[in-house]
């Protein structure tokens, strides 16, 4: 069987649009867009969305809950982090696994809070929000006259910020480079591994060209990040713990038992409960396992920042639920998957940086960013209305 | 022969790729009551929808002659000012608000964009007069019971200045006094003039209430039976209309099936409302259930039926006060879960199948898999070969009517969803299984099918408890019947033994509730 090409397309809209956008911003930038250090920025300065996000669309599958918290949190985990690291001088290795333990906490009460007492998620989430930036900003300004922590120790910043066998800029680097070749070596084996499996099964799969196309484009666009980073200074750390968490996140979206449980109870919560589906343990997980990730979106930005300070993660819990509705996960829940998300975040990264890039005053920035948010879901659900 | 109100003529109505209606003709004569019968996806819905105007003018071909004018509808609105309002199967009230506010939504009474209260009350209540109903019309909707619910909504559609009156299963969610209670009121409503079309499942009211019958089938109108006419309408006519031949016997026969040992026995079962934990809704009930044995639960809605069923199902109803649960003569303590119900191989199949048992946004093969996901997986990562398999083989075996597993469920017709639920259950591999009303809202053919299934449940071994509020089911499929009334067991029989008649007394007699 043969998918027909505008099959292809309805079903990769946000991807098309994508595109078209990044396009539009090369141009009306005069090519500024598609230089090295642009890809480096687009990476290093979207990477808390792309964790964050992870977790949001965790909590989103259970039947469109949102977690209003998380951007106060990684406020008031980076003064945390800060007071121990560089107020008290404690090694990294054990402020960053206290780090974790106040998340684990957190996550441990939220989602007790949530799923066995059954607070609505965003009133529970609602009073993190509004708690932990005070709390945060009262232990920095209780710690430091400036109202910001810093220096990190270099131990901590080279984990977490900073660039992977860096060189200078212009000189194409070798690392990067083999990295991206073997990243798109195993892409183009996956696709037709997969191809071929599904063949010899009998299942549908892409036709033979239909793969190739596929594989080539994704291969191409790997290729091209790593020769952009390359020549940008090298990989950026911290485009490793992205990669980590969103494959991770997408294996257990779409491969797992407990994945498919996230989805069943987002569909319909009742009738998971009674196929035997522990509809309290998902939502607590949700939970617990946005709390984690939300420590782990603190280390990354304190490290790029260098600093903790009172308005780290300032809106960030909405950048996430941002990328998670454009990138097509339904607000009501049950339906969305991680690579829509990385789409959605992509976008939104996208046109952050081609406004920022052709001076657009920052008020006028939101206004765009808001019409884009509800024009693409707009658009989205217009093109599937059509499909049908 | 009376003036004809409303004529259809040659409507077509094409979705893509499907041609749902196909030169469909249908005539309403002023004053009668004209029954649309035909199996699920038979058309009939879609033939009501071009009707009232939800399908607009345009999206079909045809004609629509009403009171003598071509109609030309836009949408809903235009259709209820000609008087013609439809009352849909589900039932469309806020449960949060009053009777007369529900009956006024969207057609409030006042003027501009102030509301009278005044006024919308003391209307409401005239309406609901006319309907039977005592209750104030300032009684919240969610207080009063769903046969109430059912006669709110006629209050409503003749708030609206119906003339037309269209009926889609308006008794699916009744019990059999209600049901009756709603028939009689039809009855007199075309005393008083009004016209009626009524689309039901439910042969014996058609043949009660019905002046005429209109068969759809596949798309197209079969034929027109005239009830007045000199050759009698039997049940077995109808049927013969709607499938396009004579079934013969509406029950599949069980043979040769061996009644084994007791397989789950429960005693002294009581359980309380979980929320007025004052009020016993299952009152000391003990059964049993032997290998190979279909036991049917008979009983009128409210009953408790689904109540005991889902209080034995790891008590996911209720609070459970007293009672002991045996399994293969064993005593077990279920923990506070169905998936421990589910590991002591127990299944129960809903009777809400869109509400509380299948995930309508995901596919048949996600639904097949549900309740026993590790047994298709290895260190929690699902075998997505095996589980497609596992969806393609239920498919196959249930006779399943569907493109493909990836279907999503949403889109499937009552029938073939029953049909996905039941697989669910089956590929959890139980050996009792609690079915609650395996056949509501399905179509003759499609029942037929389901109750083959439960034969070969049986003679697989396995223990089948059938609770169903449709007496001749429950006699021709069950072996032994218990019969529930007001939360007790009062009495149980061989089928060999029942009747309708001796079931009926046996409610009657245990005096409450009926």
């Amino acid at each position: 069987m043969k998918k027909s090409i505008s099959t292809v397309l309805k079903e990769n809209t946000m991807l098309i649009v994508l595109v078209i956008v990044y396009l539009f911003f090369t141009i009306t930038t005069k090519g500024t867009m598609f230089q090295p250090l642009q890809f480096n920025a687009l990476i290093t300065q979207n990477a808390y969305v792309y964790i964050l996000a992870s977790g949001m669309l965790m909590c989103m599958l259970t039947g469109g809950n949102i977690d209003l918290s998380c951007g106060s949190f990684v406020c008031l985990l980076g003064a945390i982090g800060g007071y121990f690291m560089v107020v008290r001088g404690m090694s990294v290795p054990v402020s960053v696994g206290l780090m974790l333990l106040v998340g684990i906490i957190y996550g441990g009460v939220l989602g007790y809070l949530i799923a066995y007492v059954n607070i609505p998620p965003w009133i529970a989430t609602l009073a993190g929000y509004l708690a932990f930036r005070g709390l945060g900003t009262a232990v920095l300004s209780g710690n430091s006259k400036t109202g910001s922590i810093a220096p990190f120790p270099q131990e901590f910043l080279k984990l977490f910020s900073g660039k992977l066998f860096s060189t200078k800029l212009n000189v194409l680097n070798m690392p990067c480079m083999i990295v991206g070749l073997v990243a798109a070596f195993l892409v183009v084996l996956v696709i037709f591994g997969t191809r071929a499996s599904r063949l010899k099964k009998g299942y549908e799969a892409d036709s033979f060209k239909a793969a190739a196309i596929k594989s080539g484009l994704m291969a191409a666009v790997i290729l091209l990040f790593a020769y952009k980073l390359g020549m940008a200074g090298g990989i950026p750390t911290v485009l490793v713990w992205v990669a980590v968490v969103v494959l991770i996140y997408s294996f257990i979206t779409s491969k797992t038992t407990i994945g498919r449980h996230f989805y069943v109870v987002g569909g319909n919560k009742e009738a998971a409960y009674l196929s035997g589906v522990n509809t309290r343990k998902i939502m607590f997980l949700a939970y617990m396992n946005m709390a984690i990730l939300t420590v782990v979106t603190t280390w990354t930005v304190i490290a790029r920042f260098q600093a903790a300070n009172s308005t780290a993660g300032t809106n960030y819990e909405m950048d996430a639920i941002s990328a998670c509705v454009v990138g097509g996960v339904s607000a009501y829940g049950g339906a969305g998957s991680v690579t829509g998300m990385v789409i959605g975040a992509t976008l939104i990264g996208v046109i952050n940086l081609g406004m920022s890039l052709m001076n657009i005053d920052a008020n006028y920035q939101k206004v765009v960013k808001g019409v884009v948010l509800l024009g693409a879901v707009a658009f989205d659900i217009l093109s599937k209305k059509r499909a049908k | 022969m009376g003036k004809i109100l409303l004529e259809m003529k040659n409507i077509t109505k094409t979705f893509p790729g499907v041609k749902a209606l196909d030169n469909v003709n249908l005539q309403v004569e002023e004053g009668e009551i004209h029954a649309l019968v035909g199996e699920n996806g038979a058309g009939k819905s879609t033939l009501m929808n071009v009707l009232s105007g939800i399908y607009p003018y345009g999206s079909y071909e045809g004609d629509i002659v009403y009171d003598g004018e071509v109609c030309k509808f836009g949408n809903i609105k235009d259709s209820e000012g000609k008087g013609i309002v439809i009352i849909h199967q589900e039932l469309a009230l806020v449960p949060e608000m009053s009777i007369g506010e529900n009956m006024y939504l969207g057609n409030e009474r006042g003027f501009k964009a102030k509301i009278d209260w005044n006024t919308t009350y003391m209307e409401a209540d005239k309406y609901l007069k006319m309907v039977g109903l005592t209750e104030s019309s300032k009684v919240l909707v969610k207080e009063i019971g769903t046969g109430k619910q059912q006669l709110v909504e006629i209050a409503k559609a003749l708030a609206k200045k119906a003339k037309l009156l269209i009926l889609d299963e308006p008794t699916s969610s009744l019990n059999e006094e209600d049901s009756k209670a709603l028939l009689d009121l039809m009855l007199g409503f075309k005393k008083q003039g009004m016209t009626m079309i009524i689309i039901t499942h439910k042969l014996n009211e058609v043949a009660y209430v019905s002046d005429k019958i209109t068969v759809i089938r596949d798309g197209s109108t079969i034929e027109t039976i005239d009830c007045h006419g000199p050759e009698k309408i039997s049940e077995d006519r109808i049927i013969k209309g709607m499938v396009g031949r004579e079934i013969t016997n509406r029950f599949p026969r069980r043979e040769g099936v061996e009644i084994g040992e007791i397989n789950m026995e429960v005693s002294n079962w009581t359980v309380h409302h979980p929320l007025y934990p004052e009020r016993i809704v299952v009152n000391d009930v003990s059964l049993n259930v032997r290998k190979g044995e279909v036991v049917g639960i008979y009983g009128l809605m409210g009953a408790g039926r689904t109540e005991l069923a889902m209080s034995i199902f790891g008590q996911s109803y209720g609070i459970l006060t007293g009672g002991i649960l045996k399994i293969d003569g064993k005593e077990v303590h279920l923990k506070k879960s169905p998936t421990d119900a589910i590991k002591h191989k127990i299944a129960y199949v809903t009777e809400d199948r869109k509400g509380n048992g299948l995930i309508l946004s995901q596919s048949i093969k996600v639904n097949t898999s549900l309740a026993n996901l590790n047994s298709i997986s290895t260190a929690t990562v699902i075998d997505k070969d095996k589980e497609y398999a596992v969806a393609m083989e239920y498919k196959n075996k249930l006779n399943t009517k569907t493109p493909s597993v990836e279907q999503l469920v949403g889109n499937l017709s009552g029938g073939n969803q029953q049909k996905v639920l039941l697989a669910k259950w089956m590929f959890a591999e139980p050996d009792i299984l609690i079915l609650d009303e395996p056949t509501r809202g399905i179509d003759v053919g499609a029942k037929y099918e389901i109750y083959c299934i439960i034969n070969d449940l049986a003679k697989a071994g396995k223990s089948v408890i059938m609770i169903s509020s449709e007496l001749p089911e429950v006699l021709a499929m069950s072996d032994r019947i218990y019969i529930m009334n007001a939360s007790r067991i009062v009495g149980e029989m061989k089928a060999s033994e029942a009747t309708q008649e001796n079931i009926m007394a046996m409610i009657l007699k245990s005096g409450r509730g009926a």
